[in-house]
């Protein structure tokens, strides 16, 4: 317990100072400005999207696979944590929009695509909400997010195909990309902070989904003590 | 027994099943004309307007049909546990997938041969240059479609509210779809039709994709 207290203030401090960095030691971005302060953890969301997502679908697979619930938890609560760093990457990303392309939205491919796997992830939440039984929730939401998964890249590739406007990648993107250093550097901060924010939230929910299970376990073990108590008098009176 | 010709004795059984009934195809056919009118009353269907919105409309009647039309795939084996029965039988899960996906898929593209014909004078639109390579969009697009609408019936069909499900986890997957089949059914429609043979390749991808994954997972999909 006294180790999980240390990494959370570590993870506070990890992402009060990714802030300051990106507020204060940022420089000024030529023609945007201040919004483009919202670009540091613009992209933490998207990495810790696409992290979380990945990690669902080897869940998934895992579950399907091995049948150890381990990996069913591991399964929810990395969609849920998809979920929402998708939920803070589309919000930063409208806001900065607006600004700096003079839209809140636009339908460029990866727009389109970030917006749909919400949609898939959340049905995915949906569907597991529905399924009573958990061996078979669990199945069957491995298998639909299985496809969800599989359907990304076609999203991306159907919306590539057909128009485009989101600015290629500047980060990575060579020597000449365009990247100030000290912008890199503060990325190298927010990033970072974003994810060990992310994963420490991630550990809790794998931990509340286990809690749950062994829950739902032993309350089944009670009912059938209960309706094997129950029993008892209905065959002696017989 | 081979898993084709088990597929083949599925397929027989649900033609049959619809055959007698006849209550699908009939609700499929007139909910997708439905949809067809309406579109006309929200968008005036001059054929300047139908060649550019016309392909949209089309598939999209198609999409709500078809996640429609799918549920009662799985959903009536739970009434009577007629799966367990199929699932008794010593044949491979996937058999079963891929005889209802084939039955599925033809109840669909008769479907949408009344409806295309229809839909083209009701939208003042000439088909006749262009029939072939127009079923050759159709069945692609709604191989697509039966593909992971058969296996999101089996899913939705264990869970509570499953026609209102349905509908939810199968149109998203099918956004791609949508678009490359809109897209080469566009290409179609213009003043000087050519099949644009990108998206006819990328409706095979998405096809060849989405029946691996029902192949692979199927052992899943339909045990007890």
């Amino acid at each position: 317990m006294k180790g999980r207290a240390a990494i959370t203030v570590l993870a506070a401090a990890l992402i009060f100072f990714a802030g300051y960095a990106a507020l204060f030691v940022a420089p000024d971005e030529a023609t945007m400005h201040e919004i483009q302060r919202v670009f540091y953890f613009h992209l933490g969301s998207w990495a810790a999207m696409y992290s979380a997502l990945s990690v669902a679908f080897i869940a998934n697979v895992g579950w399907l696979v091995t049948r150890n619930p381990h990996w069913d938890w591991l399964g929810v609560a990395s969609v849920e944590l998809g979920v929402v760093s998708c939920t803070a990457g589309l919000i930063t990303g409208v806001l900065w929009g607006k600004p700096a392309w003079g839209i809140w939205w636009t339908w460029d491919p990866r727009l389109t695509t970030c917006f749909i796997l919400w949609i898939l992830y959340v049905s995915y939440l949906i569907l597991r909400g529905l399924i009573e039984e958990p061996q078979r929730r669990a199945t069957l939401s491995a298998i639909f997010g299985i496809f969800a998964f599989l359907d990304a890249p076609l999203v991306y590739a159907s919306n590539r195909l057909w128009r485009g406007q989101h600015p290629s990648p500047v980060i990575l993107g060579g020597d000449n990309s365009g990247l100030d250093p000290t912008m890199g550097k503060v990325l190298l901060i927010t990033v970072p902070a974003v994810m060990v924010v992310m994963i420490l939230v991630l550990v809790d929910r794998y931990r509340l989904e286990k809690l749950r299970y062994e829950l739902e376990e032993l309350r089944l073990v009670e009912e059938e003590r209960g309706s094997a108590a129950n029993s008892m008098p209905i065959k002696e009176l017989s | 027994m081979t898993t084709a010709r088990a597929a083949a004795i599925v397929l027989a059984k649900e033609l049959r099943l619809e055959f007698r009934a006849r209550e699908l195809l009939t609700t499929t056919v007139v909910f997708a004309l439905v949809i067809v009118v309406l579109f006309s009353f929200a968008f005036d269907p001059t054929a300047g307007e139908s060649r550019r919105y016309g392909p949209g409309l089309l598939w999209i009647a198609f999409l709500f049909a078809g996640s429609l039309m799918l549920n009662p795939s799985f959903a009536r084996e739970q009434s009577n546990q007629t799966l367990d029965a199929l699932r008794m039988a010593p044949v491979s899960p996937f058999a079963i997938l891929l005889g209802k996906m084939l039955a599925n898929f033809i109840f669909l593209s008769v479907a949408e041969a009344i409806l295309v014909p229809v839909f083209a004078v009701l939208y003042n639109l000439s088909l006749s240059d262009v029939a072939g390579r127009l079923i050759l969009v159709l069945v692609l697009g709604t191989l697509g479609l039966v593909i992971t609408g058969t296996v999101f019936s089996a899913v939705a069909a264990h869970a509570r509210l499953r026609e209102l499900l349905l509908p939810l986890l199968l149109l998203p997957i099918l956004a791609p779809l949508l678009i490359a089949a809109v897209e080469a059914t566009a290409s179609l429609f213009a003043e000087q039709p050519a099949l644009d043979r990108a998206w006819l390749a990328f409706l095979a991808g998405f096809d060849i994709v989405f029946l691996t994954a029902s192949w692979l997972l199927s052992d899943y999909l339909l045990e007890e």
